[in-house]
């Protein structure tokens, strides 16, 4: 993939916590304008993977390149330039909780710009028309379900029109309906807002629906990616296990733990 | 020998805390310039800090004031001195009482407040919101509610002595039969300005001390309900431990 096709790039990235290694030689390009959903099972640093991205935490080896930008070069000042131009969605929404739904919409536009209270207004109602919840503005965060919450959390997110939307388990502890709204809006506000949209989940259903392309992570690395099509289609046990939701396989269902019947039939020493 | 090594380790851990704290509050200076620029946010942090905590402060003045003027009274008698009532009620409360019972409370009230709201932030991932929104939480959250709380201690402070002085007399004047004239012109002769300037020094510096504490413990609190827990506890039990130990040095530092 060329440089103008894709906007996040990484190239062997390493990256470990106190001595586990999370990343091992991971990389990844992430194109320009679609939807990217990464997935894997839970514990394989799908969400440390955005921190890297959004430069949150500083990868110990590697590159990350994100809009031309390399993560490890940028001094502090430049990274919250850089970030402008991403927004992020948090799992929870993440939404200020002293503040109005309104006032967290423009809480960005407050802090950055300098714009006429009456132009603020506009921006905020329109995006939250755009999720829905044009009728909401006066209520405060504690008011809001899981799944509103989240809609405000992704109208304050592209209230300064980012070129990167990125979402963290949009889709965790959502019902059905909620479900298929965030569904919805991540595919509608990709393809009105020409925004590049990356998707953190393990819900396969729900990522297969929406997604371009996609990364399957297992054990540090990318171990399958392309359309869902492709994934679905893939023969590897690792992709097989993760796809069908299969309990034991490659990432197996015990935890690594000492002998079992040796555990049971010792006198208890030790613990 | 094990003793030794474990009292020599927290020796280490608290010069490591104490280092990491000082650290924290050179990161909050560096861009408290710019947060004085939004002046609306601190306002609202002086009123969460200082407005809030009022009740509290007034009660306890005047439940201390009129202590002081049961027990300056009973002890002033046994030297026929009485009048000078007024005199000693009012050096104990600008110099020691005012400072000090008004720091202690204010940990208790604002300091757990503002701790528990730093560290709930950090847990709901709302720090990490605005780092992402490219906002710097220091500046935008953290900054404000220390500079309120540095505002307001020295406010808190005042109000607590002028109400514990009210007290005083309330107990001396009113109940004991002090007389009224004496009770007042003694204490305008007995408290000179240096008095009064020690009580705003220490006030200033134990507002220092405790939202500082407050905002450090809050801002690094382990992001879960425990970690939460743990910080407000530490917040109190640091900030008393401290403010009685800094009282010590600065009444031997003006003597």
């Amino acid at each position: 993939m060329n440089q103008e096709a894709s906007i996040v790039e990484i190239r062997s990235l390493r990256y470990a916590v106190s001595g586990r290694p999370i990343f091992d030689g991971l990389d990844m390009d992430i194109a320009r304008g679609r939807v990217t959903a990464v997935m894997g099972p839970s514990g394989t640093g799908k969400t440390t993977l955005l921190r890297l991205i959004t430069g949150q935490v500083r990868a110990d080896s590697g590159t990350i390149e994100v809009a031309g930008e390399d993560m490890r070069t940028l001094k502090r000042d430049e990274l919250y330039v850089l970030r402008r131009r991403m927004g992020m969605l948090f799992q929870n929404g993440a939404l200020l909780t002293d503040l109005s739904v309104f006032e967290n919409v423009a809480f960005p536009l407050r802090e950055h710009t300098d714009l006429p209270e009456r132009l603020v207004r506009q921006l905020v109602l329109t995006k939250l028309q755009a999720v829905g919840l044009r009728g909401a503005a006066e209520l405060m965060p504690a008011e809001l379900s899981g799944g509103m919450s989240r809609r405000v959390a992704l109208a304050r997110a592209i209230v300064m029109d980012p070129e990167i939307l990125i979402y963290d388990e949009p889709f965790v502890g959502l019902d059905p309906i909620s479900m298929g709204v965030i569904l919805r809006l991540i595919r509608r506000l990709n393809n009105t807002l020409g925004l590049t949209s990356i998707v953190v989940s393990h819900d396969v259903k729900e990522v297969s629906s929406v997604a371009d392309n996609v990364f399957l992570l297992s054990g540090g690395k990318v171990v399958a990616s392309g359309t869902p099509k492709d994934l679905a289609a893939n023969t590897s046990e690792v992709v097989q296990q993760f796809m069908g939701g299969l309990a034991d396989g490659p990432v197996p269902f015990h935890f690594p733990a000492p002998d079992y019947f040796g555990e049971l039939l010792a006198r208890g020493e030790g613990r | 020998m094990k003793v030794i090594k474990e009292l020599w380790q927290s020796l280490i851990d608290a010069l490591i805390g104490l280092g990491s704290i000082v650290r924290f509050l050179l990161r909050l200076l560096a861009v408290t310039p710019g947060a004085l620029l939004r002046f609306d946010l601190i306002v609202q942090q002086i009123f969460n800090s200082g407005a809030l905590s009022l009740v509290i402060i007034m009660l306890a003045g005047l439940f201390v004031g009129m202590v002081l003027g049961l027990q300056g009274f009973t002890l002033l008698e046994r030297f026929g001195s009485e009048e000078s009532l007024g005199e000693a009620a009012a050096v104990g409360l600008v110099k020691e009482l005012g400072p000090v019972i008004t720091a202690l409370l204010f940990a208790g009230r604002a300091g757990t407040a503002l701790a528990s709201e730093l560290g709930l932030m950090r847990a709901t991932d709302q720090l990490s919101a605005m780092e992402m929104m490219a906002v710097d939480p220091i500046k935008r959250v953290v900054v404000p509610r220390f500079l309120g709380g540095v505002i307001a201690m020295p406010l808190l402070a005042a109000i607590f002595s002028v109400i514990g002085l009210y007290g005083a007399q309330l107990i001396g004047v009113q109940i004991m039969g002090v007389d009224s004239g004496s009770f007042w012109s003694q204490m305008r002769d007995g408290v000179d300005l240096a008095d009064i300037r020690q009580g705003i020094v220490k006030s200033v510096i134990f507002g220092i001390a405790c939202s500082l504490i407050a905002v450090y413990e809050g801002y690094f609190a382990t992001p879960t309900a425990a970690g939460v827990g743990r910080a407000t506890t530490r917040t109190v039990v640091t900030s008393a431990v401290v403010v009685l130990f800094l009282d010590y040095l600065l009444t031997s530092a003006f003597l």
